[in-house]
């Protein structure tokens, strides 16, 4: 996607912000709320911000790591996140104290987007991939668009954004692996049960290239539409070094495109699990 | 207030500081008005159509980053069409970043970009060359020469030459390029490099190779910059690991003309504003009416420059 001319003002921030919440929220994901500026706190459900990480002693993390939008408030003047710690950069995040500063940009990318004629959708992450989806349920909520939540997770503690699923009115079921439930097979069948009943409209993903797999096939045998939010590193984060491509099949060829700057999210047919 | 305009050439920056190609591009200007800058310089184009390396592109290492991106470039048609257009409406002077695998294909490229809305080229000559069995042509002062000359021939927009600081003898290739006609030198790309990852002896970048670009390489280019200003009449224009206004003092106190800001916009999407406001901040504490007399301000014992050289190889 190309502009046609530059923008005339600003839309993405560059700055400072306060650290107001850095807490554990399980044994591997932490909330991350950060005071912001007004126009970081514009971002939009699927959108990102690039965060800069404190170094860990003995770690040197120099890139700024990508974060989905968890939350934002446009009033309060904050941004949220939810992350795993996973490497130095995430080390480097999980030393931030309230009250100290953290560098951020955004909110980058495009994010989810839902058309007027759908009534139900289904929205099946996993993992981190819930973090990224999880504001999808007040945007939905907000357009009158019911969702039926199906959230994977290796373990019941690890299931995020249930709460926030259930908050905003959708049908959470919670699948894992520790309790045989997260199976693609039985994924499958959740799946086509909701087809069936009329409840998908559109699909939403995130966070396992597997789940992405199933739900393209689901997507074509059913012509159903749906959307994939999409990972990979990324160094600059405004489309500029083209580090963070992927492939994606358009009319049958495949093409390069940038996770930051054509996505990160995309449509779920084109993408390439 | 501080005068901060620059020459380079027959030209007048407004200010001395420009992204470093491949570190831009108009997503920028969703952080900020991209007429605060001096000149603004594309990301490499190419005539040949190229999808770029494979992942990963990018690795981190203390102090910087390598990168392998490949140059994947749309072509010609799609840069004239779809990229010049968004920069229509910009005061900042347009640099066309440009390679080819041969000398013909830079005269040719250059003439097809020689176009309005182009304020002038940009060679990027750390490309290899596949007359000179892949070698960079920047790593060879008769391959620079050859190129700089007909890319010169084809256009009547300024060249600059950007080159490699994969060389021994810097100054000579500095020379062939003055020699040549080139309006001015950019110095430098990155610097050929490689990171293995332990837990699975891989190379860290898809291409195995890549270059070396960040803080940590300040040094090294602060080091070629000198030898290069030195060796030409020609501006030089700094480029290698420039975070602040201190970093980019240097650069010009050691002989560039202008500097161009990389990596650094990476970590922070408005150092070139920041090195901007710095350096006019730097020239009002340090008593300097102009940015332009910091170039090549460095203070020698007389002739003390070249048995230190003499000394370091030695
Ligand atoms: C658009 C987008 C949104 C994301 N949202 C979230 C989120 O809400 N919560 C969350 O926990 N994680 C999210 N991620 C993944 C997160 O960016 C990585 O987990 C993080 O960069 C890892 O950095 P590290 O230094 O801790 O790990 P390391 O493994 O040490 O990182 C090494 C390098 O690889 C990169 N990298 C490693 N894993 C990933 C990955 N999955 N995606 C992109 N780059 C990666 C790092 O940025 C770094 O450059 C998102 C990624 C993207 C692209
Ligand atoms: C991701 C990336 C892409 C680059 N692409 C190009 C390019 O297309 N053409 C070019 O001449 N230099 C390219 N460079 C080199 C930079 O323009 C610059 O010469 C180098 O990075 C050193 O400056 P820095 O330390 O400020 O980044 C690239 C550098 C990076 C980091």
């Amino acid at each position: 996607m190309t502009y046609a001319a530059l923008p005339a003002t600003p839309s993405v921030a560059d700055e400072r912000g306060i650290v107001l919440h850095n807490e554990k929220v399980n044994a591997e994901y932490r909330h991350l709320v950060v005071g912001t500026s007004a126009l970081a706190a514009t971002a939009k459900p699927g959108q990102f911000f690039q965060l800069a990480c404190p170094q860990p002693p003995g770690e040197t993390p120099y890139l700024r790591r990508p974060m989905s939008v968890y939350g934002a408030d446009p009033k309060a003047h904050t941004v949220s996140f939810l992350y795993k710690v996973a490497g130095a950069g995430t080390r480097g995040l999980a030393m931030l104290r309230q009250g100290d500063r953290c560098g951020l940009m955004g909110p980058l990318g495009h994010g989810f987007w839902l058309d007027q004629a759908w009534r139900n959708i289904v929205v099946l992450g996993r993992g981190v991939g819930l973090a990224t989806l999880g504001p999808l349920a007040g945007m939905a909520q907000k357009a009158g668009v019911g969702v039926t939540a199906i959230l994977s997770a290796r373990s019941p503690a690890l299931v995020m954004s249930e709460e926030v699923f259930r908050e905003a009115g959708a049908h959470v079921i919670a699948v894992t692996d520790s309790e045989g439930t997260a199976d693609p097979a039985n994924v499958d069948r959740l799946m086509r049960g909701l087809i069936a009943d009329g409840l998908c409209a559109a699909m939403f993903t995130c966070g396992s290239s597997r789940l992405l797999k199933l739900l393209q096939k689901l997507a074509r045998a059913h012509d159903l539409p749906g959307q994939v939010a999409l990972e990979q590193q990324m160094a600059c984060g405004l489309g500029m070094c083209f580090c963070c491509v992927r492939d994606f099949i358009v009319d049958g060829q495949t093409e390069h495109r940038r996770v930051c700057w054509d996505g990160p999210v995309f449509d779920l047919r084109e993408a390439v699990a | 207030m501080i005068d901060m305009s620059v020459r380079i050439g027959s030209l007048t920056l407004a200010n001395p500081v420009m992204p470093a190609s491949g570190t831009f591009a108009e997503g920028m200007a969703q952080v900020f008005d991209l007429n605060a800058l001096g000149a603004l310089v594309t990301k490499t184009i190419t005539a040949e159509l190229r999808t770029g390396n494979p992942l990963p592109r990018v690795a981190e290492v203390p102090g910087g980053m390598l990168n392998a991106i490949g140059i994947p470039s749309k072509g010609v048609p799609y840069f004239l069409t779809k990229i010049l257009p968004l920069y229509r409406d910009c005061r900042a002077p347009l640099f066309v970043s440009i390679s080819a695998p041969t000398a013909e294909g830079f005269a040719e490229l250059a003439a097809a970009v020689s176009v309005p809305g182009v304020t002038g080229i940009e060679a990027n000559i750390s490309c290899p060359n596949i007359e000179e069995d892949g070698r960079a042509f920047a790593q060879r002062a008769g391959a620079t020469e050859a190129a700089i000359r007909l890319i010169k021939a084809a256009t009547h927009l300024p060249v600059w030459a950007k080159l490699s600081p994969n060389v021994g003898d810097v100054a000579e290739i500095a020379r062939a390029a003055e020699e040549a006609g080139a309006d001015a030198l950019v110095v430098s790309n990155t610097i050929l490099a490689m990171a293995i990852d332990l837990e699975n002896f891989r190379p860290k970048l898809g291409n195995t190779m890549g270059g070396l670009s960040g803080p940590a390489i300040k040094p090294i280019v602060l080091r070629q910059v000198y030898q290069c200003a030195r060796a030409v009449k020609i501006p030089v224009i700094g480029c290698g690991g420039i975070a602040t206004a201190h970093d980019a003092a240097e650069f010009m106190v050691a002989g560039a003309a202008a500097v161009q800001v990389g990596t650094a916009s990476f970590i922070n999407s408005r150092t070139m504003l920041e090195v901007i406001d710095g350096l006019a901040q730097f020239c009002a504490q340090r008593g300097f009416a102009r940015v332009a007399e910091l170039t090549g301000a460095i203070r020698l014992e007389a002739d003390h420059a070249q048995t230190a050289e003499m000394e370091t190889v030695a």
